[in-house]
């Protein structure tokens, strides 16, 4: 599988009245994981919707590998770039099979029959991560990080070069967000998927992300590797926060240590 | 050969191959049971004729007495109440899946009403009759559809707003209706009943021919987006991203299920709760194994052909179907409400 790039060429976009993103470019490079950071209200879920197209740009376009999203057929963006929402909802009872499964819908037509491709592609899925032995179960009947983990193996079904998530360790205990970090980064190390995702969690972003986006008040912030990115300064401006930045003791990695009010040594 | 043996795979397609067995079973069994409903009706009411004599009236026999009783009413109504049992079971069920949540039936946010109020109203104000009235209801159930949809329109729509302002609107409707029914001296109490609750009194074999039609137009393009509904219930953001069109979808949905409701409308009047039921029944037996738009048909016709003969013969009194349907319904809006309260609700 080839990677895939997307660029966003100065898009300004908003919610009726309410302009969000200001003039916003970036480059996602091919291959390589990509999380956007920044305070509540940034932009950044807006620029993840306006990359996955749910949201037109008033201004601007994205372009995927040089071509602008918003003029390629619905289902040919859905077999080459995928998009992971904040809160999916499961239909009530609905088993992990047939869920994943429906990510091969952009990839089935009208009168176009469950393939072989087809199982395989669930298969794969599901095994990569570690969902086979609950392939029978309702979704609702599984752990936050479980479900979480179905939804990736949706994602995945669904075998696109790109794939966009909105805070997808958001509402999971710490153990199934390094899960989900790192099965995430198992799918683009071992398929070269490109992936965007927003992250609330610094440090977390600093340690899976190969570049950073940090944006604030509707614009970008900075881009680059988390080293370049991510400095005290950049925290100050981009969230209000004084800290200390400091290299992570497992990975080398920056990573934040917010001072607060009361932080001093007694 | 053991299924733990086998590739995932193959595990799957197994698994597959089973819940479509399950799925065909259930549909048989249904489609078995409206037959045997059909018999039912056609050979019991106040007098019993054997089938045998049932068969041969219907391939072209006169037979003296059961004839009549037969070809002109009892054949028109089962007839006239599967289709209608049909299109109301297909409408509620686009809408319901398409909003995500029970209540967003037709019946209950004011589109049927507000088909039956246009109807009545080209009945009493322009003396109207026949494919005009059906022409009129439609224009009226979309008209209202439209309506509800710029009323609960703040930066999008949600389903509870939505429902809300639907539920809103049927019942101002539903007092048009009335007012209209009042002004209209020559209105018998039957045809009031049936504008008011629905029923199948008087079906004849002519009306049959463009609502077969409307059934199969409208239902074969909710078949054919039967996928997209589907996808469509874990979210528009997760249909969109799977490649649904969602505003093309959503139109076809929509006019659809109003056509439907509304040609069904216009011939029985709103039959209570047809709509608002047949999904989640249908939901309940199928278990989660595919789409519920046949079975829900199937479910809506069962519906009103045993609600119209429970009315009639067996209840102490001869009831119109709506009344038999808006008794089971009933129980079942108040239980959803009582449980939408505590929870978000979802088929």
């Amino acid at each position: 599988m080839s990677a895939s790039s997307l660029l966003a060429q100065s898009l300004v976009a908003g919610y009726g009245e309410r302009t969000i993103l200001n003039d916003v470019s970036l480059t996602v490079q091919a291959g390589k994981t990509t999380a956007i950071v920044g305070a509540n209200a940034c932009g950044k879920s807006t620029l993840l919707r306006v990359l996955s197209r749910l949201l037109t740009p008033e201004q601007g376009e994205v372009l995927l590998d040089g071509n602008a999203i918003h003029r390629l057929p619905t289902r040919r963006l859905a077999q080459q770039l995928g998009f992971l929402p904040q809160s999916p909802i499961a239909p009530e009872g609905i088993t992990v099979l047939e869920l994943v499964s429906r990510g091969r819908h952009p990839h089935q037509g009208l009168f176009k029959r469950w393939s072989a491709a087809d199982e395989a592609a669930v298969a794969d899925a599901l095994s990569a991560t570690h969902m086979t032995a609950l392939a029978e179960c309702a979704v609702d009947e599984l752990s936050g990080g479980q479900r979480q983990r179905v939804w990736i193996a949706m994602a995945l079904a669904q075998q696109t070069d790109v794939l966009l998530l909105d805070e997808p360790t958001t509402f999971l205990d710490i153990n199934h967000q390094i899960e989900v970090l790192d099965l995430l980064t198992d799918l683009n190390q071992t398929r070269g998927t490109t992936i965007v995702m927003v992250l609330h969690e610094l440090n977390l972003a600093a340690r899976y992300a190969d570049r950073l986006v940090a944006m604030a008040g509707g614009n970008i912030y900075a881009v680059g590797e988390p080293e370049e990115v991510f400095t005290e300064q950049m925290v100050r401006d981009v969230f209000g926060l004084e800290s200390r930045v400091i290299d992570d003791p497992v990975t080398g990695k920056p990573m934040m240590i917010p001072l607060g009010r009361h932080g001093a040594c007694k | 050969m053991n299924r733990l043996t086998l590739q995932p795979a193959a595990r799957f397609s197994q698994m597959r191959r089973v819940q479509a067995r399950q799925r065909v079973r259930m549909l048989a069994i249904l489609g078995a049971i409206l037959l045997a409903g059909v018999m039912l009706t056609l050979t019991l009411g106040q007098s019993f004729t054997p089938l045998t004599t049932v068969l041969r009236i219907l391939g072209g026999a006169e037979v003296p007495g059961a004839g009549f009783t037969v070809r002109e009413l009892r054949l028109p109504r089962a007839v006239i109440s599967i289709l209608t049992g049909a299109c109301f079971g297909l409408g509620g069920i686009a809408f319901q899946t398409m909003l995500r949540n029970p209540l967003a039936s037709p019946d209950i946010i004011g589109i049927s009403t507000g088909a039956s109020t246009g109807a009545v109203f080209a009945i009493v104000v322009f003396s109207m009759s026949g494919p005009a009235v059906s022409v009129v209801a439609i224009v009226a159930g979309l008209g209202v559809a439209l309506l509800i949809y710029m009323l609960s329109w703040r930066q999008g729509v949600t389903g509870g707003r939505l429902i809300l302002i639907g539920i809103g609107l049927a019942a101002m409707l539903q007092s048009v209706t009335a007012y209209l029914l009042m002004r209209a001296p020559s209105w018998t109490l039957q045809e009031a009943l049936r504008w008011i609750t629905g029923s199948v009194n008087g079906a004849q074999l002519d009306q049959a021919l463009p609502l077969l039609i409307a059934l199969l137009l409208f239902g074969g393009l909710l078949l054919s987006r039967s996928r997209d509904l589907e996808t469509l219930r874990m979210g528009d953001d997760i249909a969109a991203g799977l490649g649904v069109r969602l505003a093309t979808t959503r139109i076809t949905i929509v006019i659809s299920a109003v056509a439907l409701v509304a040609f069904a409308t216009a011939v029985s009047g709103p039959i209570a709760f047809v709509a608002f039921l047949s999904g989640p029944i249908a939901s309940r037996l199928m278990a989660h194994r595919g789409s519920l738009l046949i079975p829900s048909a199937l479910v809506g016709a069962l519906l009103v052909l045993l609600g119209d003969y429970a009315g009639q013969f067996l209840l102490p009194a001869r009831y119109p179907v709506g009344i038999v349907t808006g008794v089971l319904g009933a129980p079942y809006l108040v239980y959803l409400i009582l449980r939408d309260n505590k929870s978000r609700g979802t088929l």
